[in-house]
């Protein structure tokens, strides 16, 4: 992975002096809450309904155990001895003291990482997908580009007042989008052109919050060493021109939509033409070292590992064998496999880790993965060189710690943003619902039955929870004081994106879960194969049948209360 | 009224900065122009009255909204002594993009002055725009608010300060 040179570490070192300073004085009483609150932000700490949280960067969701130590080591010295890692592959704490966080910075400066940028009005933290440098199905590692886009977009002088926060993703497998780029401020994707050479897809205006857009395709093709100036054309038309007067109309997505994709085209091409050829066009020399940060660990030299995984799957170890069946992906090396490990456990809030997993997890890594995991945007964990071998023991290990859950991609494994528990703008608490549907749905062979499936709540429509791109997607609203549920169906984040349909009138807190169930009941009643799965059926037959399956028959046929609806052939 | 000033390029702009009695003043959209002394004129103003301020005792520099843009000034870059931009809060960002498009694209060589919500946390992103005096908006602590300019000694982006990235910065510290 990317090891900072001096440089690297003087900035963050820097930092952590500068923000001891910024609490210094906010302590003292020299500045006021107001000033400070720009400062904070941009250090990743939020003011949440009960205390302070902070927002630690994991650029692209890639970590050292020695990282995950320090984590863990922050959790017990200065948090409630658990972190929360995020959509955003970040991590939060959600309890720290304001006067510890200097200390925290420290710590985390340290080993290589920062708070910086992960909240505020400027360039996020950078995401890219978790299988990079091992999926089969990449062009290439898109982590290097992801490095260089960080270290660009690190207190970068002229867009640290963006009109609203930013964020980038990229991507690099045509195949299939495990990082939702195409709902990201800018969305890059690793292209190849007709002559063969590499270069990038650059996409603007994605996102969810209030307005869901698909980000449209503004850089066709976008040369390798252009790729920094290409981003500081589109963050330059944007700091000039997207609105400031409303902060739900000031997301890039609104003024790509306003101006219209051609328009917008032309101004980031007219501005990119003036800087294209100047000092920001990346040189050989640096590509070269960044990438060469990530060259692949010393694989041994393996036989495919086919025979051995569906052994696992058929063998007598059942609880092996539906790991291996859900959790376990495909490697470009033979002989090696990438292991999920959810953070979707059964009563426990999803991407929680406590700092005791934290520490026996790093020790895993160690043992299994050269050293190394990954944080996924669905907010769990990815060891992500195992060899097929070793599976066994690891499976074993990962129990002990009650981190073998078998529900990758299945119903389970959901997302939801922290809700009315924690956050203050919340409409709706999400982690009761999330922790109902893991109770409901426990049954992994039911889960295994209704095969691949994304659930993805929020408590409200700023969509922290994804649930635009769920194929099931449930959003807390407000009605008269009272949470209440709205259900979506038909979202999907990846290369086939779509934004979800709202399913009909919502549901209070005790009646969204049954109604998901009728959802699913009338899913499995329909679907034509076993394969077909939640999203297909969706897809192919429209929100009605599954309107009708939850409310009754529509106005106009026979009129039936919704409690009392019961399954055609089921 | 007393501001802060620093040198405009240069590596080590901590040394530089110092606080000076201002020699300028602001004249109000909708006050008259004195006679004399250093004065600052909104944009419009100014190009009503470029012909008479040539012959003026007394400099005149031009002040801008953050909603101007660099380019409408692009003519005058070469004879205003001051260009001063307006942050009418510290969120409205647009002033850096100005900033550095007067430096970098239209060569302009005066004294860029930031002017509003300034704080003592905006002004090393400042310097590094171009701006070279700073009107902060409470004078109490500028003593204090010159060690902004000194927090970091490592910037990865090439800026009007300097054009080169760290990554070009680093391949010739190696060499
Ligand atoms: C509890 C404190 C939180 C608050 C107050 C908060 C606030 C917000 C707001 C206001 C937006 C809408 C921004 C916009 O559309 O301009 C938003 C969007 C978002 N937040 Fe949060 N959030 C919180 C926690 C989280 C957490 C824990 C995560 C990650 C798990 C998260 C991930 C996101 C994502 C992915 C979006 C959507 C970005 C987009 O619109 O493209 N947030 N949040
Ligand atoms: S979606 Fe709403 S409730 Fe959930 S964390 Fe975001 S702002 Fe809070």
């Amino acid at each position: 992975m990317y090891q900072y040179d001096e440089y690297d570490q003087k900035i963050v070192e820097e930092r952590a002096k500068q923000f001891g300073g910024q609490v210094d004085r906010r302590m003292s009483g020299s500045i006021e809450e107001l000033e400070f609150k720009p400062l904070r932000l941009q250090n990743g700490l939020y003011m949440q309904l009960h205390a302070y949280m902070l927002r630690v960067a994991i650029p692209y969701g890639l970590l050292s155990s020695k990282q995950l130590r320090m984590l863990a080591h922050i959790a017990r010295t200065y948090d409630k001895s658990y972190g929360h890692f995020t959509t955003r592959q970040n991590l939060q704490y959600n309890w720290p003291a304001l006067e510890n966080v200097p200390k925290i910075l420290e710590c985390l400066a340290s080993v290589q990482m920062h708070a910086i940028q992960t909240s505020g009005n400027c360039v996020r933290n950078v995401t890219s997908d978790h299988f990079a440098g091992v999926a089969a199905d990449e062009l290439e590692d898109p982590r290097p580009w992801a490095e260089l886009i960080r270290q660009w977009s690190t207190f970068h002088p002229e867009f640290a007042a963006l009109p609203r926060k930013f964020k980038i993703a990229v991507g690099a497998s045509p195949a299939e989008d495990r990082a939702a780029v195409r709902f990201h401020d800018i969305g890059v994707f690793v292209t190849e052109n007709e002559r063969g050479e590499r270069g990038f897809e650059v996409l603007v205006g994605g996102g969810m919050g209030r307005t869901p857009h698909i980000a449209p395709v503004i850089g066709k093709f976008v040369a390798r060493q252009d790729l920094l100036s290409y981003l500081e054309a589109v963050l330059r038309v944007y700091n000039a021109y997207g609105r400031r007067d409303n902060i739900y109309k000031a997301r890039i997505k609104i003024l790509v939509h306003a101006l219209g994709v051609e328009a917008f085209r032309a101004k980031v091409e007219e501005e990119w033409l003036q800087i294209k050829d100047g000092p920001l066009q990346l040189t050989e020399t640096e590509i070269a070292r960044v990438v060469n940060d990530f060259a692949p660990p010393a694989y041994e030299k393996l036989p495919a590992a086919t025979a051995l995984l569906s052994s696992f799957v058929l063998g007598k170890d059942r609880a092996l064998g539906r790991f291996v069946k859900n959790n376990v992906a495909t490697h470009k090396q033979p002989g090696y496999v990438a292991v999920t490990v959810s953070l979707k456990e059964r009563d426990i809030p999803p991407g929680d880790m406590t700092d005791y997993q934290m520490d026996r997890f790093a020790e895993l890594a160690d043992r299994f993965s050269f050293a190394e995991l990954r944080v996924t945007h669905t907010q769990n964990l990815v060891l992500a060189d195992v060899k097929a071998s070793d599976l066994p023991a690891l499976h074993s290990e990962l129990a002990a710690l009650g981190l073998a859950t078998p529900n990758a991609n299945k119903i389970t494994d959901l997302i939801a943003c922290p809700g009315l528990d924690y956050c203050a703008l919340a409409n709706a608490r999400s982690i009761p619902v999330a922790l109902e549907i893991m109770q409901r749905f426990e049954d992994i062979d039911y889960q295994n039955d209704l095969g691949e499936i994304s659930v993805k709540i929020s408590g409200c429509i700023n969509a922290c929870g994804h649930h635009h791109v769920g194929h099931i997607g449930i959003l807390g609203i407000d009605k008269q004081g009272e949470e209440f549920y709205q259900l979506m169906l038909g979202g999907a984040p990846g290369h086939d994106a779509s934004i979800g349909e709202i399913l009909g009138r919502a549901f209070p807190r005790t009646e969204i879960v049954p109604a998901m169930e009728k959802v699913l009941a009338h899913y499995l009643a329909v679907r034509q194969a076993p394969d077909e799965r939640f999203i297909d059926v969706v897809r192919r037959t429209g929100l009605a049948p599954f309107k009708e399956a939850v409310y009754g028959p529509a106005p106009g046929s026979q009129k039936k209360p919704a409690q009392e609806t019961v399954h055609a052939d089921h | 009224m007393r501001i802060i000033k620093n040198a405009r390029t240069g590596v080590d702009r901590s040394a530089q900065a110092r606080i000076e009695d201002d020699a300028w003043s602001h004249v109000a959209d909708d006050a008259e122009v004195p006679a004399q002394g250093d004065v600052i004129v909104g944009l419009a103003r100014y190009r009503e009255l470029r012909a008479t301020f040539a012959k003026r005792a007394g400099k005149v520099g031009v002040r801008v909204h953050s909603n101007q843009e660099a380019k409408e000034l692009a003519d005058l870059t070469a004879e205003l002594p001051l260009i001063a931009i307006e942050f009418p809060n510290f969120k409205d960002g647009r002033g850096y993009t100005t900033a550095r498009l007067l430096r970098e694209r239209f060569a302009f060589k005066g004294e860029l002055r930031a002017i509003g919500d300034v704080m003592r946390d905006q002004l090393f992103y400042m310097t590094r725009c171009g701006f070279d005096a700073f009107e902060l908006k409470s004078t109490k602590s500028l003593d204090e608010a010159l060690g902004a300019f000194s927090e970091y000694s490592v910037t990865y982006q090439g800026a009007a300060d300097d054009p080169r990235p760290l990554f070009r910065r680093r391949a010739q510290a190696v060499r």
